[in-house]
């Protein structure tokens, strides 16, 4: 494969992104520069100014939906993106109908128990397509304790699968952007190296 | 006795059978948001009583995180 040809497989790519906080917008950032065609993204919240500490929004977009600021500054770096938003709070009776058309789909969640849920319906009702999860990225340091676990076929996990966001361990933007670069890193690879 | 793939790794066991919520208290998983596959098919909580885990059988434990 060359540069073209990688370019032209990942534009015929759609990817679903299952909350739009601090994995979600990076790793939506991170494919959109890789050059994929198509996001399906996912999130109920608005811009909060502490999320500027680690999610892919601008001071001047507090206020607006995630998945409206997200798609301003998506389109900033890659113009030819097709973008399709969804503003609401997944449940297990949506994930379906919104991710049926997605090549892969990227949990993006900051809560456990909405992991699990996203995790359950995918392998339930989509268990042809790929699922990325993210699990466990608060605090700082410690890179190499952040790995990419291919659990079975269609279920990716990156993360420490240990440390949980709390007031000692807040979520930094660092480490939480090495887990969103693996989630992005792994998406490629499956779409790359046909592992679908 | 029986032998087991656990989360990739092998395992054995004295029991011939375990049912997964025996094995999940055997393995002290105390978390309380787990995934549970066995053989690559999700096990939801409510049937973790009912499913049982047999020699050879390939099972995933994963326990989940917040923060994102």
């Amino acid at each position: 494969m060359d540069t073209k040809q990688i370019e032209t497989i990942l534009q015929t790519k759609t990817i679903g992104i299952a909350g739009c906080g601090g994995l979600g917008s990076n790793c939506a950032a991170l494919l959109a520069r890789a050059g994929i065609g198509k996001l399906v993204l996912a999130d109920f919240d608005k811009v909060d100014a502490s999320n500027l500490s680690r999610q892919y929004f601008f001071r001047s977009q507090v206020g607006l939906y995630k998945i409206d600021a997200l798609r301003q500054n998506l389109l900033q770096l890659n113009p030819a993106l097709i973008i399709e938003t969804h503003c609401l709070r997944l449940t297990d009776a949506d994930i379906a109908s919104l991710f049926i058309g997605c090549d892969v789909v990227v949990e993006a969640f900051d809560d456990a128990t909405a992991k699990l849920m996203l995790i359950e319906t995918m392998a339930l009702e989509l268990p042809a397509t790929p699922l990325v999860a993210g699990n466990g990225l608060a605090g700082w340091g410690n890179n190499n304790s952040i790995t990419t676990l291919r659990v079975d076929k269609n279920l990716y996990i990156c993360g420490d699968g240990i440390l949980e966001t709390s007031q000692e361990l807040p979520p930094l933007a660092p480490r939480l952007m090495v887990v969103a670069a693996m989630q992005a890193n792994q998406v490629l690879e499956i779409l790359l190296n046909n592992t679908i | 006795m029986m032998n087991i793939i656990l989360n990739n790794r092998p395992e054995s066991f004295d029991e011939q059978r375990l049912t997964f919520e025996e094995l999940i208290k055997k393995k002290n998983f105390t978390f309380r948001l787990l995934v549970t596959k066995l053989n690559g098919k999700l096990v939801r909580k409510e049937h973790r009583h009912t499913t049982e885990i047999k020699d050879g059988d390939n099972v995933t434990v994963l326990h989940l995180i917040s923060g994102g």
